[in-house]
């Protein structure tokens, strides 16, 4: 069997690209993902039943429904609801990403909230902090420590994930490796490649993760 | 300064208060005994609303906090608390568990609630270990923290539930001493605790509590010599 590196090499240029886009998708997805996420944490365990509810049912549906799925649902569907043509894929592609990410991140951070000792709350309520300055100041920073390793987990699944957006042909790094195969018909080179390069970048992204855990338990010296 | 009229609270169906009256004026310190489950704990979490309570009046220096139109967060700038687990804030320092209220509800510039803090400690005789982690600390370190945090407020009362039930026994006195101390500057106190010997040093008056209710109050010595109901007796004979 014969392995060409050359091959790998030429098309090198155009899987860069792929992972310029991926890691692009990527980061926003996690931004926005652990922001909707936050929020969505807070809903669920809110003292409002309709909110809750709410919360609840958003994370359901995007937890239990394929990604791909809600890719196409918000690429094709969505746009003639608003009486547009279609949307940029990149802008659908990326909101999907977000929106699913979304739902699991919530559920880390309803978990670890929810890990945080009663005791905490009522400290910081006996001091005449309000429930909205003892959530800031005290749960969340702490639940937040809590929730890095589970989140480093997501944060790697999403990037993993959104390799499912070039069904709507954005040319990510999937993407990329299709076109290499369609012209090079070196399987082995193509998807070794590719895989490699995954690889590369959840390695950072989990180095990134231990860097954060690192730096959060400065406090837990004893 | 604090009042409290026929005051009741259920957990569901069980009923953990069932009508307690008492005042506590100022200045003084009162001693709440009584064997678990006797509601004492649950009653000291009413006087600060951390247990809602179903009846009844609570009237904090002519407030009442049942009120609907009560800003219950205000009242509790007056009523510090210090709980059996101290429940310090473990991703701040010592400094900064002390500073973070007076900064946030009483917005007081950072310098002063500095000062403030570090005069606390001081005075529970931790000024060294204002820049560290409450991790490293021992139970009744972090019980002293605990009590400076509570009076960084500037309360006019102080609740302490079981202050000293969690620590290793050797500990129990550094903690007493500094409550000694504070009792002595005239605080108003309510403590929840099974430290007799403090109760009949500090104390001015002792209540039994049993089965939700206050079953006898008094002098601390009439109390521990002289208790005249039987469920005191008997209470008593068992821990004494």
């Amino acid at each position: 069997m014969d392995f060409r590196f050359d091959v790998i090499v030429q098309y090198l240029p155009l899987l860069m690209k792929g992972v310029k886009l991926t890691i692009q998708i990527s980061i926003i997805a996690v931004a926005v993902g652990t922001i909707i996420g936050l929020f969505i944490s807070l809903v669920r365990l809110s003292k409002l039943w309709p909110l809750r509810w709410l919360a609840k049912g958003y994370v359901e549906f995007l937890r239990g429904t394929p990604l791909m799925a809600q890719i196409f649902l918000i690429h094709f569907g969505v746009p003639p609801l608003l009486g547009i043509n279609a949307f940029n894929p990149l802008y659908s592609g990326t909101i999907a990403l977000s929106l699913n990410s979304g739902a699991y991140v919530a559920e880390i951070f309803r978990g670890a909230i929810q890990s945080i000792e009663k005791g905490q709350m009522e400290a910081a309520r006996s001091l005449g902090m309000t429930h909205a300055q003892a959530m800031t100041h005290i749960i969340i920073p702490q639940a937040f420590k809590r929730a890095i390793p589970p989140l480093g987990n997501e944060f790697i699944a999403i990037l993993k994930d959104s390799s499912l957006v070039s069904v709507i042909s954005l040319q990510d790094l999937m993407m990329a490796g299709r076109i290499m195969q369609g012209r090079s018909f070196r399987f082995i080179e193509t998807w070794l490649a590719v895989s490699l390069l995954y690889l590369v970048m959840t390695l950072t992204l989990s180095q990134f993760v231990s860097y954060l855990e690192r730096r959060f338990s400065k406090s837990d010296q004893s | 300064m604090i009042k409290v009229k026929d005051l009741k609270k259920r957990f569901g169906k069980l009923e953990v208060l069932k009508g307690i009256n008492a005042e506590i004026k100022n200045g003084e310190v009162v001693v709440v005994i009584g064997p678990s489950g006797s509601g004492k704990s649950t009653f000291l979490r009413c006087i600060n609303q951390l247990e809602e309570a179903n009846e009844g009046q609570i009237i904090i220096d002519g407030v009442d906090l049942l009120d609907k139109s009560t800003n219950i967060n205000t009242v509790r700038q007056e009523v510090g608390m210090v709980f059996q687990l101290f429940n310090l804030f473990p991703h701040k320092t010592v400094l900064e568990n002390i500073m973070l209220a007076p900064m946030k509800v009483k917005k007081i510039e950072k310098d002063e609630a500095e000062k403030i803090a570090l005069q606390l400690l001081e005075r529970v005789g931790l000024r060294d270990k204002a820049n560290v982690y409450p991790g490293t600390l021992s139970g009744g370190q972090r019980q002293r923290v605990a009590i400076a945090r509570a009076l960084a407020m500037k309360p006019k009362v102080m609740l302490f539930d079981e202050p000293t039930s969690a620590l290793d026994p050797e500990m129990v006195g550094e903690v007493l001493e500094v409550m000694k101390s504070l009792a002595k500057e005239g605080m108003t106190m309510v403590v929840v605790t099974h430290e007799m010997g403090f109760a009949r040093e500090v104390g001015d008056r002792v209540v039994f509590m049993d089965e939700g209710m206050i079953v006898e109050e008094g002098k601390p010595l009439d109390i521990f010599t002289n208790p005249q109901h039987e469920r005191t007796q008997s209470f008593l004979n068992k821990i004494l």
